[in-house]
Order: structure tokens, then sequence, then C-alpha cells
């Protein structure tokens, strides 16, 4: 970890370990049939930052996130990873090198939490004590007990744990980007707490390159470094989270409203 | 009861099993593989589930019958009376695999791929695993089937248990067809069950 970067989290400032990939978009399109489904996305997200994308269900917020590990390919425009395109890349190599934790996990129901933690590595073949302790340890990082865990199945967990597993699984090869789409969005209220303030920890540990899909403003306004405000396909907005909430569009001041209203 | 016609029994009962055996193997051998492929090519499925229910359309006495003047797979004897078991197995082994397969919850899917698995370890070691019980439910079914259907094979000279009920038949001898009959029922609830309980083993919550 040559290069050190910081990170305000909760009101305080952290040295940061930065060994992510840049992520850079130019000019993104992508089309289904005539509908522009994204329209010229180009943004930059640098080593170690986390961008939230924000927008509404349709935004095109999870398109634009499948674009970094090509599960979609831009119609026109690219997306360079570490600094190259993503139809240049290996694809399997790329999406090895890339965390991918989704709202409803996509954990492995056949598999045990530990071949499920531990399989990218498998993949790349590692010695098998090697993923056994990359398991442990990493399990011991998203905060649930490996002696109690590992041997079980996906069924066998709440959502907020499984959730745990999904990001300990996309940590385990050592990714330079993480992607998260709406990760926790199935979960109660306080778990979600719980699982943001890992997910700060966390970055606060790791300091990956994070891309962070959610249509809930507090959310964004709480983990982002940077947020981007997805409208139709268009970037409306980009900005610091002390800068977004002085945004005055329209589509900005509809997600801000949620903000202001009274609870009672 | 005749004499002699225990040990007849037990031989009719070996050949009847090796009859459905060869055929069953033979058959999964061709619609798991195909199932798996309908699964890559949607094009192609109406015309090969079409051609599969076309072949259980067939009465399977008129099945056996069509394939006696087939050159190289027809004429008189088992390997007749096979080729027509392995039509009639198909499509419940091919339907199940196709089904099976894109029955795997997409979110599963999604991640795998995005997980960096290449086709063959996503098949491997996700879609096969989660579709094996529905795989081998219609392997079951399609066992289960053969021991019946295999009875007919012996107006082709097929041999198995259905000698005897051809026999019991034409010389209204109802000793005779039970011979036949009931062994070839206890075949088939011993399929049944065995195959039933390896599937429930598979069977991933």
């Amino acid at each position: 970890m040559a290069v050190r970067g910081y990170v305000v989290d909760r009101g305080l400032i952290f040295a940061m370990p930065v060994n992510g990939h840049p992520v850079i978009f130019k000019d993104v399109s992508y089309r289904i049939g005539d509908k522009l489904v994204l329209d010229r996305l180009s943004f930059e997200v640098p080593a170690g930052e986390t961008l939230v994308l924000l927008g509404r269900s349709g935004s095109g917020k999870t398109t634009a996130l499948k674009m970094v590990n090509a599960l979609l390919l831009p119609s026109s425009g690219e997306v360079l990873v570490a600094g190259k395109a993503t139809n240049q890349w290996d694809l399997i190599r790329l999406r090895r090198s890339i965390g991918y934790v989704i709202q409803d996990t996509g954990l492995f129901p056949h598999f045990t939490i530990e071949r499920n933690v531990g399989l990218v590595p498998l993949l790349e073949h590692w010695p098998p004590e090697q993923v056994r302790s990359r398991a442990r340890q990493l399990l011991q990082q998203v905060g649930l007990d490996p002696v109690e865990y590992l041997a079980r199945y996906p069924r066998q967990l709440s959502g907020g744990q499984r959730q745990r597993v999904g990001v300990a699984r996309a940590l385990a090869a050592d990714p330079a980007i993480l992607l998260f789409d709406e990760p926790f969005g199935a979960v109660d209220p306080v778990t979600r707490l719980e699982l943001q303030n890992q997910f700060l920890d966390l970055r606060r540990e790791v300091g990956k390159t994070s891309i962070f899909v959610t249509h809930d403003v507090r959310e964004a306004l709480r983990i982002g470094s940077r947020i981007g405000l997805l409208h139709s396909g268009r970037l409306e907005i980009l900005a610091a989270p002390s800068e977004f909430v002085k945004a005055r569009t329209p589509e900005a001041r509809a997600f801000l409203a949620g903000l202001e209203e009274p609870v009672l | 009861m005749r004499p002699g016609l225990s040990s007849e029994i037990i031989d009719l009962t070996i050949e009847h099993v090796i009859l459905v055996a060869i055929a069953m193997a033979i058959a999964i051998a061709i619609s798991v593989p195909a199932g798996i492929l309908l699964t890559r090519r949607a094009g192609m499925r109406p015309w090969v589930l079409g051609f599969a229910n076309v072949m259980q359309t067939i009465p399977s006495l008129a099945l056996f019958g069509f394939l006696i003047p087939v050159p190289l797979i027809g004429g008189i004897g088992k390997q007749t009376a096979i080729v027509a078991l392995v039509l009639y197995a198909l499509l419940p082994i091919l339907r199940n695999t196709m089904t099976g397969i894109l029955s795997v919850d997409p979110a599963v899917r999604e991640s795998a791929v995005a997980m960096g698995m290449t086709g063959w370890e996503l098949l491997w070691q996700v879609e096969v695993p989660l579709a094996a019980h529905t795989i081998l439910a219609g392997i079951r079914i399609a066992t289960v089937t053969t021991v019946g259907t295999a009875t007919i094979a012996a107006a082709i000279g097929g041999g198995g248990l259905g000698v005897f009920i051809f026999r019991g038949i034409a010389s209204v001898d109802t000793a005779e067809i039970l011979a036949g009959a009931v062994p070839a029922s206890i075949l088939a609830l011993i399929s049944d069950g065995g195959l039933g309980w390896i599937e429930k083993r598979l069977a991933v919550a």
C-alpha cells in the first residue's frame, strides 16, 4: 500500500489504504431495442473511492454497474477498468478480479458457507488449507463466528447473515474493485444500519474501489465518498455528499425531500 | 405350478432387467446432454421436444411393429426392442433436464457468472447439482414406464417377462400371465422406490 488517501466517515477523518483499480466510464450508452437505458455516461472512479450510484428503479443504475464486470457491454463508448476497456479484457480474469454483491446474495444453496466464501479462490486453484483459513478470516471480518457458520448452508442463515456472507465472498480473492447492487435492500432497518457500519469499517481496512448502487438517499449520504445521481439513464449530478445535499435539480430535490419529511 | 416355472421366472426377470438397463443407459446418455444443449439453444427446443413428444404418442405395440422393417436398427429381436424403449424414455428425461436447469435461481446463475465461472464451471458446479433431483425425477418416471413397456418387447422377440404374458394370453392361462405381470410390477416398484430415495437425498432446499 504505497498510496494513502483519506476518508471522512461519521465526522472523523481516517487515513485510508488505497489499493484498488480506477474505473472510468467514457461516453457509455446502452440500448435495448429503441430504448436508451444509459445515455452517454461519463465519470471516473479513482482507486479507493466509494462511488454511490443513486436513482429510482429504471434509472439505469444497475445497468451501469453491470458494465464494470462486463455482464453487459456498452452499445457505444467504453468502460475502462485498470486502464483497459472491458471488451478487451479476458472476461473470466476481469470478473475474478472484481467482487460482486447483490440483493438476493446469489449464494449457492448447495455449497456450505465455507465453499461459498472460498469460491473464487477455489476456481483459482488455491490450496485447500489456504482457502479454509481465508474463509475463516473473512467471516471474522464480517462479524460471523467461523466455528459456528463455516459448515452451515445458506438456508440456515438469516437474511442479514447471508448478506454478510455475500460481502465476505466478494472479498475472498482480494479483488481490486467491489460492486454492490442494493446489497442491503432486503434486510430490516436495524440490520441495514449494522451492515452499513460494517461496510464503512471494511472500507477503512481494505480501501478498495467500490461502486455501490442504491435508491436510498440516506444510505448514499452515509457511505459514499461521492454520489452520482442517475435519472433516465443520464448522470444528473456527481458530487460529494456535502455538495449533494445542496443540489437543486428536480430529481435531486425529489430524493432529498425524503430526508426532510417529519416523522410525526 | 408347472415344473421349471420358478427358474424360468428368474431367467426372464434377469433378461427383463438387462433390457431395461441397456435402454435406460442409452436414453440417459442421449437425453441428459440433449436437455442441457436445449437450455443453451432455445431455437432447437420446439423441434427436439416435438420429436420426443411424437414418439410418446405412438402406441407402444405399433412402435415395435414400425421398427421391424427399418434397416440397421430394426428386425426381430432385442436390438429393435431396445431402440423402441429408448425412444419412449427420451421425453421425460429430456424435459426434466431442461426444466431443472432452467429453473435454477437467476440470482445464483448471475452471481456465478459475475464471479468469473467459465461456462463449464457454471454447468458442473452450479446448474447440474441444483437440477440433479429434477433430472433424476425424470429418469425415475422413464424407468418405471420402461419396465412396463418392456413387456411388449416379447411381441417382436425381445424376450423378458412379456414372454409369459403373451404365452398366457395365447393359451388362456392366467397363472402364466401372472408369472410375467407380478415380477414386472415388483420391478417397477423397486426401481421407483430406489430412485425416489436417491432423488430425495439430492434435493436441495
